[in-house]
């Protein structure tokens, strides 16, 4: 019978069906940070369980670290410290693999997976964290759970898990000048809906998908749950299995052959049927920003402030109206035309090393408008180094950027560094949710060359003048 | 666990689309590492004045008096979406809220629900509104009736909207049941499958 990518995954790994729908999956890897994970660790000790498989399970410090030069445990979050050490004692005590805050492979967990070679393709990868579908772009199922699914899948190696359905969206085409990865992402999430992959694994295919490379992939699969979907996943090609040799976890020897012989086969056979597949053309695609406080609230960059009343039904409406006021937002009015007072480049989403050189392409031999907060946050400690050896972190020094120390820093905001009270930031990250980046912050989500074009005019700016 | 079995409670709506995790529970109100003490910081940022105080804002639903002890959420599309912190779910709990009643949940929230629990309950969108109608005039005694061994929603005069939910998270809630000890159960097929999967795909056991 043909199979979806996505069923040949499942079935490589149902250990059972359970009574009433569910099956039981086996897990292959689990993905720790210290945000959540120290309560799932802390809590299987409590209730006197293992971690059956130590050795198959991997804890990184992202969320609350500090990100400036010279840090230590302490961080600006009131008790940030404490879940930082807790989560140590307890990944010791444990036996799993911490990657520390001074580990030189430190970093933001969906960032450093891949660039550790943890994730591979064909395996199960689960993280108490909601961007884990990031890790599908190297045709791994991974996806996001709660604190106490990840006590689960460590105390018996498997999840109970619904079979959702399948979804292929296939990008079509050439990307527009000016138009990357994540344009992609909020492009579809704004013709589909925040809610639009509800219920779905996703695969991502088509022309456009296969010329990305693994990094922008990584982009494209990690706004699969800004979409709602259960995961996002790529087939893995010859880019995946050559981005993945010599990787510190990639599979080495003899082994390697065997490994790279079962990738090969995992892909979505040509009669194969999804229960629904959508057709994206990518001369569509225009270099796309959020307005609002969904990701489906997007604009094209050249686009004007929507009308609440273009809502499809009284919620939206209601949601399209708070939104506008959050935002601080007229209809009507051209979003390039937005002062902004922060710009941000980091996150899961957009801070690989592929990200920081297109940022810097635009920010070379520039400098960043007069009153603008502009900082760069590298994922992960490698990322970090590489750009520095390639004099990237001069580039956005000179412009008038900050450069930091790895982590998830203001993506999200923990209750310490905050972007402050209605301060209208363009961001590459992935969440424009109120608050997301502080009280009251308005973000907009965008690619990083948007971002670095926007600190360079003060407002939210159009690419293509600047590459 | 609790079980969750026949419930009566107060509903009070929050119907909007795409509340996320975010919103029930910002992050800056994590304070701990540990599942409890999470009440006070649900809705922070709609429920209180200025962000980590502790003022009431008396616009918001969840301060006003009508609906004190409220255990029922009417909520818009997508509720829960978002952050997989399970902490929105301990918030929720711990606040007394029992059933969130949306057209459509998020995921991971949906589970976390599930494991601790709570109820997410799927109606379409005009039963959910006819719900909030039929409690909003004195919801303190217009109360909802949820009865899971039925599957079954009771509004203040009588009429019933049928639910659906997946049997084995039924059972789940219905006996309180703790799923790593369920499976714990099958831990030799876990292992046999374990054993398998090492000669068919060794490279990904690491030692
Ligand atoms: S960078 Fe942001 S979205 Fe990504 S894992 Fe960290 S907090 Fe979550």
């Amino acid at each position: 019978m043909a199979l979806t990518l996505f069923e040949k995954l499942w079935q490589q790994h149902l250990v059972c069906e359970l009574e009433g729908g569910a099956s039981l999956i086996y897990i292959d890897r689990v993905f720790l940070h210290e945000r959540t994970g120290s309560i799932a660790l802390k809590s299987l000790q409590a209730d006197n369980r293992q971690v059956i498989n130590p050795q198959q399970v991997f804890c990184t410090m992202d969320h609350i670290v500090d990100t400036f030069p010279g840090r230590t445990d302490k961080t600006l979050m009131p008790s940030g410290e404490d879940f930082i050490k807790a989560t140590r004692e307890a990944s010791i005590d444990a036996g799993i693999n911490l990657i520390d805050l001074n580990d030189p492979r430190q970093g933001i967990v969906h960032v450093i997976s891949p660039e550790q070679g943890i994730v591979q393709p064909g395996a199960t990868l689960v993280c108490p964290d909601s961007h884990t579908c990031s890790q599908g772009a190297l045709g791994a199922l991974a996806w996001g759970i709660g604190s106490s699914e990840a006590e689960h899948a460590m105390a018996t190696q498997t999840l109970r898990v619904a079979k959702p359905k399948t979804m292929r969206i296939r990008f079509e085409g050439q990307l527009n000048p000016g138009v990357f990865a994540k344009d992609m992402i909020l492009h579809l999430i704004g013709k589909y809906s925040a809610a639009g992959g509800a219920g779905y694994a996703i695969e991502f295919a088509g022309t456009a998908v296969q010329a990305l490379d693994i990094e922008a992939r990584l982009t494209l699969c990690n706004m699969a749950v800004e979409f709602s979907a259960f995961t996002g996943l790529i087939a893995p090609d010859e880019k995946t299995i050559e981005y993945l040799q010599g990787r510190p976890f990639a599979p080495s020897g003899e082994h390697w052959q065997k490994a790279v012989a079962h990738w090969q086969t995992l892909f979505s056979d040509k009669q194969a049927i999804f229960d629904k597949d959508i057709r994206v053309d990518c001369c569509d695609i225009l270099p796309t920003v959020t307005w609002g406080t969904s990701p489906q609230h997007t604009c094209n960059v050249n686009g004007v402030i929507p009308n609440a009343e273009q809502g499809q039904d009284d919620n939206q409406i209601n949601a399209m109206q708070q939104a506008l006021e959050y935002m601080g937002l007229r209809p009507g009015i051209a979003i390039d035309s937005l002062p902004i007072d922060c710009a941000f480049i980091g996150s899961c989403t957009n801070s690989r090393l592929s990200d920081l050189r297109i940022a810097a392409t635009v920010l070379a031999g520039r400098k960043v408008a007069a009153g603008v907060k502009a900082i760069c946050v590298p994922g992960s400690t490698q990322v970090k180094k590489a750009a520095e050896q390639e004099g990237l972190d001069k580039i956005f020094i000179q412009a008038g950027f900050e450069w930091r120390e790895s982590g998830c820093s203001m993506c999200f905001n923990a209750g310490g560094e905050s972007f402050g009270f209605q301060q209208r930031v363009v961001s590459t990250t992935n969440r424009n949710f109120e608050s997301r980046q502080g009280p009251q912050t308005r973000s907009h989500l965008a690619s990083p060359a948007t971002v670095a074009a926007s600190a360079i005019a003060g407002r939210i700016a159009d690419p293509r003048e600047f590459l | 666990m609790d079980k969750l079995q026949i419930h009566q409670g107060v509903a009070v709506p929050l119907i909007r689309e795409n509340i996320d995790t975010d919103a029930i529970i910002p992050s800056r109100e994590m304070k701990r590492v540990s599942k409890l003490g999470l009440g006070e910081g649900l809705f922070a940022g709609w429920r209180y004045t200025l962000p980590g105080g502790r003022e009431p804002n008396p616009e918001f639903a969840l301060n006003k008096p009508e609906y004190a002890n409220c255990s029922i959420i009417l909520a818009g599309a997508n509720f829960g979406c978002g952050s997989s912190r399970e902490h929105a779910v301990w918030a929720l709990k711990e606040f007394g809220i029992r059933i969130i009643i949306a057209p459509g949940f998020g995921s991971i929230f949906y589970n976390n629900c599930i494991r601790n629990g709570v109820l997410p309950l799927v109606l379409a969108e005009r039963d959910i509104n006819a719900l909030a109608n039929s409690t909003c005039q004195d919801p303190q005694q217009n109360q909802l009736t949820v009865d899971l061994l039925q599957k079954v929603v009771v509004d203040p005069g009588g009429l019933r909207y049928s639910f659906d939910i997946d049997d084995a998270q039924r059972r789940m809630l219905l006996e309180g049941l703790d799923a790593i000890a369920l499976t714990l159960k099958l831990a030799d097929k876990i292992a046999d499958f374990q054993q398998a999967r090492q000669g068919s795909h060794p490279w990904l056991f690491l030692s």
